[in-house]
């Protein structure tokens, strides 16, 4: 079943606040096997010049994977998630993301395409502080493999 | 922002890597649990395989993480990567042996931009070709 193409231009309801501890941004940089000490060492980050330990730059998928939750999973879109792989992911960032942040971001949906069999779904969303400062704009297109594609 | 790369000294066609980034069974079960992100076809074989895939494979996030590692391993400062996107056209397929998966990472600066910026090119492949195209950093250095 192809998914919902109504879903194009919608809004989605601002996810709940993402608020960022030096602890999930040093289990996402162990995770990722980077031992960059700017990840752990508020003294290292201060160094470069932050007030506190920053997090790598793909981390804000963090708070894209809270946000779109309930689109992903919402039986109106007919996304069927077992056969959905990442096709592509952008980052635009303001500045890093840090310990001590609390995160807002409003997703919406770009785009919705069928293409050789495959659904395809873009969103992206701003993300800016509870204060209202920009961090960072992140845009995600979803695949869902098509059966018909298989090799 | 604190790059330890000076503009002036790098000039556009410079290579950085390339470098190489073993993936175990291991690394998606932690990056599962760090990322929330539990898409049964990064764990389970059986259903990988259900779906038309060869075997469990990556998240693509994983790997666009390790393009970072060597990005920001070579500038210095985490926070100097203004930009950063990357397509992912081949999964990265991770058996299940003690060798895992080997990704080779390398790139290089492909536009010297205003403000002291650099775009930088990356590219990742395995022993079964490239796993990202389009990939690019925005730098800045100092």
């Amino acid at each position: 079943m192809p998914i919902n193409p109504e879903f194009v231009g919608r809004s989605l309801p601002p996810g709940t606040p993402y608020e960022v501890s030096r602890e999930k941004i040093r289990d996402f940089a162990d995770a990722i096997g980077d031992a960059n000490p700017a990840y752990s060492s508020p003294a290292a980050a201060q160094a470069l010049g932050y007030d506190d330990v920053i997090a790598p730059p793909t981390f804000a998928i963090l708070v894209a994977m809270q946000l779109h939750h309930d689109l992903v999973r919402d039986p109106a879109l007919g996304l069927d998630y077992s056969r959905v792989v990442h096709g592509e992911q952008q980052f635009v960032h303001h500045r890093p993301i840090r310990a001590g942040d609390v995160l807002v971001g409003t997703p919406r949906v770009d785009d919705i395409k069928t293409r050789a069999g495959n659904d395809m779904l873009t969103w992206s969303a701003d993300i800016a502080t509870a204060q209202g400062e920009p961090v960072c704009k992140l845009t995600s297109t979803l695949v869902a493999r098509g059966v018909a594609v298989e090799a | 922002m604190t790059a330890s790369i000076r503009y002036d000294d790098v000039e556009a066609g410079a290579e950085i890597g390339p470098r190489e980034f073993p993936i175990s069974r291991l690394d998606l079960v932690k990056y599962c649990g760090a990322s929330g992100d539990f898409n049964v076809i990064h764990w389970n074989e059986r259903i990988a395989r259900s779906v038309g895939l060869p075997d469990v494979i990556a998240h693509g996030m994983f790997t666009m993480a390790q393009g970072a590692r060597l990005i920001t391993d070579w500038c210095g400062d985490p926070g100097a990567v203004l930009e950063y996107r990357v397509r992912f056209s081949r999964p990265v397929v991770v058996p299940d042996d003690d060798a895992g998966a080997i990704l080779t990472i390398k790139a290089r600066i492909e536009t010297k931009l205003d403000d002291a910026r650099v775009s930088v090119f990356l590219e990742a492949s395995t022993p079964d070709g490239s796993v990202l195209t389009g990939a690019r950093a925005v730098v800045q250095l100092a």
